[in-house]
């Protein structure tokens, strides 16, 4: 049976990851190397390396970071941040990435999704949307990292971008994100059950319960959470094992 | 031990090298017939569209070069279903290796996606390919065709219906999923094919 997947997200700048991570058993938890490979080993089932940095070095420390998790790390990995051209994905696809995520540069030239799927296949292209619940209840794109609100909707921007060739959906609540009160459960499922590709939901995830109901209630395809891991609060040994019990299908 | 990855224009090649290096074994990635011919051991990759790749290989004259090798070859996701008989993605003839049709994945009303991405699970596992992976073990999969079950079935999984996520015939071997992305089960199998397989 297709499991459901747990991928801790990692944010990098400058080739080193961003958020202050605790974990005394690695030597450099600023090496994203070195945090991934501690992820894959306890059973996360893939990766999310996203870059902030915005340099103009940016290229090449990236492409540089990708040749190192494609050496050291034995499941796949996602790449994004700042992605904008079939020049971009090409470079990290041929170093190793297996995939990788476009968001505003894909929103403002919908047709980037077209030429990647068309040159590198559906499946390797995720389309990343942040989006937060309007006062009237509608669910609205925003771009820049969050900081650039749209008029779209989240559900009619993520049907066109499938039909443009986005092989999945990584969907952010910003409203939900940081909360750790849970995920959010109506506008995961409203995508999980009107596109054909899968869901991954991101932002809220605070307790294994919650992990429980996104698969349950929001029929996610998958989770995507990067505190939580990163302070230890929920590892993902026990976070398998807990949803496992509550007969949710995970790679033990 | 001449070990080769025969080069075409598919992608995810990098990662099986990788992925050899990671188990200590250092391969070769080219389309030169003479190297591919001489090899002991070969592996044909591939992620990509089944028509367009095999029309690249037809071109080179790559297809009946590994239709002809006596070495084991181990084809990986779209290098296993061009080694099938006929794929429908884009009506395409293929090696014929296998005597197996690819067929795309038809949604369910269980709810499964397609193109199928993630892990899921291997059983009814055949030949020393599987030496020392349990049955039931998870492997990374991605893709939105398949290898319907048939004779030359060495393992199966079960996704909208079983079918196919390994081949065997003879010298060959095919795995659906991607073990250089499959975790120590993968690597297992990437081991026995290089070590175990003669």
């Amino acid at each position: 049976m297709l499991t459901k997947r747990i991928i801790p997200c990692l944010d990098i700048k400058d080739g080193r990851t961003v958020k202050g991570v605790n974990f005394e058993n690695i030597r450099d938890a600023g090496d994203p190397v070195e945090l991934g490979a501690l992820y894959a080993q306890q059973g996360a089932d893939e990766l999310v390396f996203l870059d902030i940095t915005a340099t103009n070095e940016k290229r090449k420390t990236l492409r540089e970071l990708v040749v190192r998790i494609a050496r050291h790390i034995n499941i796949p990995f996602t790449v994004g941040g700042g992605i904008s051209s079939v020049d971009d994905v090409n470079v990290l696809l041929q170093n190793g990435a297996d995939k990788i995520s476009v968001n505003t540069s894909a929103f403002k030239r919908p047709a980037l999704i077209t030429e990647l799927s068309k040159e590198f296949g559906s499946q390797c292209i995720v389309l990343a949307i942040d989006t937060r619940r309007e006062a009237n209840g509608e669910w609205v794109v925003y771009l820049n990292g969050g900081r650039v609100r749209t008029e779209t909707k989240c559900a009619e921007w993520a049907r066109r971008a499938v039909d443009l060739g986005a092989g999945e959906i990584l969907l952010t609540s910003m409203d939900h994100d940081g909360t750790k009160k849970g995920f959010a459960i109506d506008i995961t499922r409203e995508l999980a059950e009107s596109l054909p590709v899968p869901i991954i939901a991101s932002g809220g995830g605070g307790k294994m319960a919650h992990f429980v109901e996104l698969f349950e209630e929001g029929k996610a395809d998958a989770a995507l959470a990067a505190s939580i891991f990163h302070y230890k609060e929920i590892t993902i040994p026990e976070l398998k094992g807990y949803l496992h019990s509550h007969r949710i299908p995970v790679r033990i | 031990m001449e070990l080769v990855i025969v080069k075409y224009n598919a992608g995810n090649i990098q990662s099986v090298l990788y992925a050899l290096e990671r188990i200590g074994l250092q391969g070769c990635v080219t389309d030169d017939a003479e190297l591919i011919r001489k090899a002991d051991k070969v592996i044909f990759p591939g992620v990509g569209e089944a028509s367009t790749a095999m029309g690249y290989l037809k071109e080179r004259g790559l297809d009946r070069l590994i239709r002809d090798l006596r070495q084991p070859v181990l084809g990986i996701c779209l290098g296993m279903q061009l080694m099938c008989r006929y794929s429908e993605e884009n009506d395409t003839d293929c090696l014929g290796i296998f005597d197996a049709e690819v067929k795309k994945f038809t949604p369910s009303e269980a709810g499964c996606k397609v193109p199928q991405i993630g892990w899921n699970t291997i059983y009814a596992l055949k030949t020393g390919l599987f030496d020392g992976v349990p049955e039931n073990s998870y492997c990374y999969f991605v893709h939105g065709y398949y290898a319907a079950a048939g004779d030359d079935t060495i393992a199966t999984t079960d996704y909208v219906q079983p079918y196919s996520s390994a081949l065997h015939k003879g010298n060959f071997y095919g795995v659906q999923f991607h073990p250089e992305k499959s975790a120590q089960t993968g690597e297992r199998i990437l081991r026995n094919f290089i070590t175990g397989i003669e």
